[in-house]
């Protein structure tokens, strides 16, 4: 069985254990919002990024499996030119104004290649590399300077994020990464070079000759098969999308049930055609549909959907973010977190659930354990 | 010297003393102290050294007025407290934002 899985959630990170009845123990930055977690199984150190309301974003690392944590720096926009605000509601344009990190969405880390590699995703709409294990951040000027990027816009925060960072296993100078709301954009030569992959999704919320426009899609989530990296899915605001070619073209895939809106996605480590979701009512309520909590899986990569509930609640009202459902590297056992502080626990697929709590803060980010 | 001190909810993340340095302005003394405390610098202003939008200065009894360069003027009897606002104690969920 897995071995243990990180929670970060809004006060603090959890590390529990299978052989202890996935239970949550005492938290590592108890009181601390924890806006994402990675276990870097090249060499067993864990990061942790902090949303702190007061005092900022920061990241830290353990070297001894969360017993103990080092504060490392944080990506840093410095130096960038400024940048247009939000629109805010009507009167004259904001005044541009220097970038500065608003959250840490994503950490990733690169290939097995590549030690001491970490990728982090932030709002506002950054991308960073670190070579040095954190120690030191650059951001990718590359995908900063894209024009494009003046078309992207914020999806829930006022400022649009990288959310999703996939590094190729086969050639980790390949990565993908999502953006809400500015699509998805691809590099094949370490960061240098950038093109759009949104090519195919498509934004209902957008006048109706925009809507195919790559540069301003809401992919919540992207995610990749380990073992077919060119098959990609994304959970978007606007419906469920596969690609077969490593997001080159995407596909609709319309038979989602019992909606097509959500936030999280996970697909099975060795096929492809296997992926979850969390299902949700759109955007005027965000709760589940019927207030039913249940997990939709497609096993023959999206034209049907089996709606799964076996020990899942009803009626519920928990909504589960877009980090906050994943898969184990056996396809088998998975884990669910919610808004609303449950954490529940599949280990035949998803064909049942049991709940490890229903006491947990407001859950942000899950991540199994190496 | 003007006086500096910090508020007690820093302690939980690190060590911010009170101390006395030498400055003719708030930014001179935060500087002063992050030159010899440096991990403290990101957690009072940003990367550009704007105040945190959650984060609040005192002049004796008056509210730091420049948040973006800390010009405010500072005396040799100046006590200066950096303190923690009220707000921003919920910041919105990394899930999805504001909406939900």
């Amino acid at each position: 069985m897995t071995p243990s899985l990180w929670v970060a959630t809004r006060k603090g990170l959890f590390h529990l254990r299978a052989d202890d009845g996935w239970r949550a123990g005492t938290p590592s930055f108890l009181g601390d919002p924890v806006s994402m977690v990675l276990d870097d199984e090249r060499d067993g150190a864990v990061y942790a990024a902090l949303h702190l309301g007061h005092f900022g974003s920061k990241l830290h690392r353990s070297d001894d499996r969360g017993g103990t944590w080092k504060e490392i720096a944080v990506p840093s926009y410095a130096g960038l030119p400024d940048i247009s605000r939000p629109a805010g509601p009507g009167g004259a344009p904001p005044p541009p104004e220097p970038p500065a990190l608003k959250m840490i969405w994503s950490v990733e880390a690169g290939g097995t290649s590549q030690p001491g590699r970490l990728w982090a995703g932030t709002l506002p709409g950054g991308l960073f590399r670190s070579d040095d294990r954190g120690e030191t951040w650059t951001i990718v000027r590359s995908l900063w300077d894209q024009p494009a990027r003046a078309k992207w816009f914020g999806g829930g925060y006022d400022w649009p994020g990288v959310h999703s960072v996939l590094v190729d296993p086969r050639d980790p100078r390949h990565v993908v990464v999502g953006v809400s709301c500015g699509g998805a954009w691809a590099t094949e030569d370490d960061g240098a070079t950038w093109q759009v992959r949104a090519t195919g999704m498509k934004a209902d919320y957008m006048p109706p000759e925009l809507q195919g426009d790559p540069d301003i899609q809401d992919p919540h989530l992207v995610v990749r098969c380990p073992a077919a990296p060119d098959a990609l899915w994304t959970q978007h605001h606007c419906g469920v999308f596969r690609s077969r070619d490593n997001g080159r073209q995407w596909e609709a895939v319309t038979a989602a049930r019992p909606s097509g809106f959500g936030f999280a996605v996970a697909v099975h480590p060795h096929d492809p055609d296997t992926a979850w979701f969390a299902p949700a009512v759109k955007d005027e309520r965000r709760v589940p549909v019927d207030d039913k909590v249940v997990v939709s899986r497609t096993r023959d990569g999206g034209t049907t959907f089996e709606v799964l509930d076996r020990g899942l609640p009803a009626p519920a009202f928990d909504l589960v973010y877009r980090h906050g459902l994943v898969v184990d590297g056996t396809g088998r056992v998975l884990a669910m977190g919610s808004t609303t502080g449950t954490l529940w626990i599949s280990t035949d697929g998803g064909d049942s659930w049991a709940t490890a709590s229903a006491n947990l803060p407001p859950i942000y980010a899950l991540r199994f354990g190496h | 010297m003007p006086r500096v001190s910090f508020t007690p909810h820093l302690q939980r993340f690190l060590d911010a003393p009170p101390a006395e340095v030498p400055a003719t302005t708030v930014r001179e003394a935060l500087d002063a102290i992050f030159t010899g405390n440096p991990r403290l610098r990101g957690y009072i202003v940003d990367e550009h050294g704007r105040l945190r939008p959650h984060v609040s200065v005192f002049v004796g009894d008056r509210p730091l007025v420049d948040r973006l360069t800390l010009a405010d003027a500072v005396t040799a009897e100046t006590e200066i407290f950096v303190l923690q606002a009220l707000s921003g104690g919920a910041p919105a969920a990394p899930g999805l934002g504001a909406c939900t």
